[in-house]
């Protein structure tokens, strides 16, 4: 972020972020996203139950005073697992976009900077990429690798990579004939510090808002994965595990599927309301 | 035409070429050594080298690949370890129902998506744009694995109108295939209904500002004449190919919407494939939808070449 607005005209940077604010919806996404994150951070500071302590006595209770959300199959509290499940969706949607970008970036920049033969081969890779639907990818990698929390988000975060090398790789090659990339060429800077210092900063924008979207599409394929239980291992909570046995008592303690679907519904339509009203505010044709 | 045509496939080969070898490579990344399992607990020497040889993993890795492209190319993608079956075989039993589920999805999607998004351009700004715009987001939004089982609990358990799960193919009983299919149809269609909503919009208010609609609206024309007739005609081409695009995506978005509702289709099929370590027909199955997602793209881009006079006119 920090590079983005330190690139963007002070004007066009308040005008952003005033377009923002007038977003009502944008802010709703931004605050649902936030309390979200905030839950997350402090669930090891909340006053919580254990999430994978085991009560004999209370399986499948319905919310009360002492359950909130009541019990699960294993008279778990579910509350206190929905905390900690966040903690899991939110890393796995933003650690696999880190790896997306970290990886996608770079790869797309170099292909549309450079042009050639590099942006030929990266070009066809990431089509080849595309070609494979976002989730079979996703649970073909996370097989392959095997199942666990970590080798979820690498998966996922290499099947998100392709959009991120084509957004790229678009985006440099309609900045690399600005005067201000020509002019430092000029001056002789090396690729790299042109790529780095000029060029990364002014698309930087789009990619905020592809990683914000992604983000969301990230938590979708992070809980489908533990439903599938290609992701977070038992015992420890997840969302999409959570829903997973919950399908195996919807008529004994159908509470036990609400929750953890209501709340990756809510944080992943955050994310796409903070995504559409990011894009909104940064669309340079708006904003005069 | 023709020289279009064969172009998009040219470009095409390359894109294909990439997937059967990252499929191929696929199964040499995998941990520990596939002859080791078929030879079994004795591990008997002369066994381990013969079965390399009929493997043919003492050659190269680019000789293995070129054996191994042969072999799909002759409609060969190996053997189920499971079931014993050819991997064709078993995509070829599972492929119709989830084109079954896939087709269904395409039209509620359409029905919901197309006429949300003409409703949401032409009342922009209204309640019915806001409402319009919420529920295609919420489609998009909404994990679909969580709807099917909210769908089961409220329409199968509470009322008993429809069957939560199973399956019954079209052709053996027509309504009980329809029973068993709808509700996994309608929670397939959801994101593809939000996305074509937004799409449609987006066209819409496009085409909306044109001059050939204000002149069509100066004329005196009914304004149903001038959406419907006018406006949307014009709006319609990018919706077709952006359908056709996205009925690849709905093969994958089976995976788990199968699951649910335990419907033997593809995505099933490949669930079940991870979980028993048959590889084979992991390979298979994602080899055959890249190039199905590769076929579909490349028909989109035909027809909308076809549909389009102006991409005509400009060769």
């Amino acid at each position: 972020m920090s590079d983005m607005t330190a690139t963007l005209p002070p004007r066009r940077r308040n005008r952003s972020w005033a377009k923002f604010k007038r977003n009502r919806s944008a802010l709703v996404g931004g605050v649902a996203v936030l309390i979200f994150v905030l839950i997350a951070l402090l669930a090891p500071l909340l006053p919580l139950a254990d999430p994978i302590k085991t009560d004999w006595l209370m399986l499948r209770k319905p919310p009360s005073d002492l359950h909130w959300m009541g019990t699960d199959s294993l008279g778990r509290d579910i509350f206190s697992r929905m905390v900690w499940g966040a903690q899991a969706s939110l890393q796995a949607g933003v650690i696999s976009v880190c790896i997306a970008v970290a990886l996608g970036l770079p790869l797309g920049m170099a292909a549309g900077y450079f042009g050639g033969w590099t942006d030929q081969i990266i070009a066809r890779v990431t089509d080849a990429m595309l070609a494979m639907p976002f989730l079979i990818l996703a649970i073909a990698l996370a097989a392959f690798l095997g199942p666990s929390l970590t080798n979820a988000m690498i998966a996922i975060g290499l099947s998100a990579m392709p959009v991120f090398i084509r957004l790229a790789r678009g985006q440099v090659m309609s900045v690399k004939t600005e005067d201000y990339v020509e002019a430092a060429r000029a001056l002789g800077l090396g690729h790299i510090r042109i790529l780095w210092r000029y060029i990364l900063p002014n698309i930087f924008p789009p990619i905020l808002v592809q990683a914000t979207l992604t983000i969301a599409t990230a938590i979708i394929a992070e809980a489908s994965l533990s439903f599938l239980g290609l992701g977070q291992q038992a015992p420890a909570p997840s969302w999409g595990s959570m829903l997973a046995t919950a399908k195996d008592f919807l008529t004994q303690a159908p509470h036990m599927a609400v929750w953890p679907g209501l709340a990756i519904f809510i944080v992943v339509m955050g994310f796409n309301l903070l995504g559409d009203g990011l894009r909104d505010a940064l669309d340079p044709r708006d904003n005069g | 035409m023709m020289r279009y045509f064969v172009s998009r496939v040219l470009v095409a080969i390359p894109t294909l070429v990439l997937v059967s070898i990252f499929v191929f490579m696929l199964q040499k990344l995998l941990p520990g050594d596939p002859i080791l399992v078929m030879a079994g607990e004795s591990r008997d020497e002369a066994t381990i080298q013969m079965l390399r040889e009929r493997y043919r993993m003492n050659d190269p890795l680019f000789m293995q690949y070129l054996y191994w492209l042969g072999d799909v190319l002759r409609g060969d993608l190996g053997t189920s370890l499971r079931t014993g079956l050819p991997v064709t075989e078993l995509i070829a039993q599972k492929l119709p129902v989830t084109i079954q589920l896939a087709v269904m999805s395409m039209v509620f999607a359409m029905l919901i998506g197309i006429p949300a998004g003409i409703i949401s351009a032409v009342k922009k700004g209204t309640v019915w744009d806001y409402l319009a715009n919420f529920v295609a987001l919420s489609g998009l939004s909404v994990p679909n694995f969580w709807l099917g089982i909210m769908l089961i609990l409220l329409i199968s358990v509470n009322l008993g109108w429809l069957p939560a799960s199973g399956y019954e193919s079209l052709w053996n009983d027509p309504v009980r295939s329809l029973q068993t299919t709808i509700m996994p149809a309608l929670v397939l269609s959801t994101a593809i209904a939000g996305s074509l909503m937004r799409h449609t919009r987006s066209a819409m208010l496009g085409v909306l500002q044109q001059d050939y609609v204000r002149t069509a609206r100066a004329k005196g024309l009914r304004e149903k004449v001038v959406v419907l007739g006018h406006a949307f005609r014009n709006a319609l081409l990018p919706i077709i190919t952006l359908s056709a695009v996205m009925f690849g995506e709905l093969l994958a978005g089976a995976v788990l919407t199968e699951q649910i509702f335990t419907i033997p289709g593809f995505g099933k099929m490949i669930v079940e494939a991870v979980f028993n370590r048959d590889y084979a027909v992991v390979q298979g199955v994602v080899l055959v939808t890249a190039t199905a997602f590769i076929t579909i793209n490349l028909l989109a881009d035909l027809l909308y070449f076809v549909l389009n006079p102006r991409m005509r006119a400009s060769l």
